[in-house]
């Protein structure tokens, strides 16, 4: 899957986007980026509270207990504070 | 007359306008946000989901026109480096007479806050930036249209 990753959590990687295989367990958006989280030290810190950040499952927005299903790009954001 | 626009170049309000002005309405209602100087803020540079953004705010003027009678609307949003005092986005209405265009002009606002994908982040005369964090109030806001 292609992950994209905006703001600060685009800084706190170090990556705008990068492609993963998504674990076999990981069945929501919640479980694969917890599994992202071990990764490295950079996702652990950007990726540690997933009540401060927002997904966008192919460009639609969607909470953490979406299922990934046939998804081809998660973007994971703060809160936007655009206007 | 429907029309999005993401722009990386200055934007004013009279230019994002003008085609609603002429569309042969008796009202046109518009806001323009502009940046503020807060507390030693030099400029806010400003983020976007390229693809997401466009459709987004698309979706927002469909909804609007679902909503009200309108014979137009108009959403611009900067991206890029604003310096202080320059507009970030305007956002305009036109409908046959005044209540239908001062509604959707607020609900066009108050929905693009909090739901299309852009960032802000604060740029300080020392140098130094920093990412503007989400507020409660604008979700109070934007969930009076629902």
């Amino acid at each position: 899957m292609k992950l994209v990753y905006f703001a600060s959590v685009r800084e706190a990687i170090g990556l705008s986007s990068e492609d993963r295989d998504i674990p076999c367990d990981a069945r929501t958006i919640g479980d694969f980026v917890i599994w992202l989280r071990g990764q490295s030290q950079e996702h652990a810190v950007a990726l540690d509270d997933l009540s401060r950040l927002r997904f966008a499952l192919d460009q639609n927005m969607v909470t953490a207990d979406a299922l990934l299903g046939d998804g081809k790009e998660l973007a994971i954001f703060p809160p936007v504070t655009g206007g | 007359m429907k029309k999005v626009r993401i722009s990386n170049t200055p934007i004013t309000t009279e230019a994002e306008l003008s085609t609603l002005a002429g569309i042969g309405g008796g009202a046109l209602s518009s806001f323009t946000g502009i940046v503020r100087d807060d507390g030693g803020v030099t400029a806010i540079e400003l983020e976007h989901y390229p693809g997401m953004t466009e459709v987004c705010l698309s979706q927002l003027i469909e909804a609007a026109t679902a909503r009200w009678s309108l014979l137009g609307a108009v959403v611009t949003h900067r991206v890029g480096i604003v310096p202080v005092g320059d507009p970030v986005v305007v956002v305009g209405a036109a409908s046959l007479h005044r209540a239908e265009a001062l509604e959707a002009t607020a609900f066009l606002i108050d929905r693009l806050k909090t739901d299309a994908p852009f960032w802000k982040r604060e740029h300080y005369a020392d140098g130094t930036a920093k990412w503007v964090e989400a507020k409660l109030s604008d979700d109070t806001r934007s969930e009076r249209w629902a």
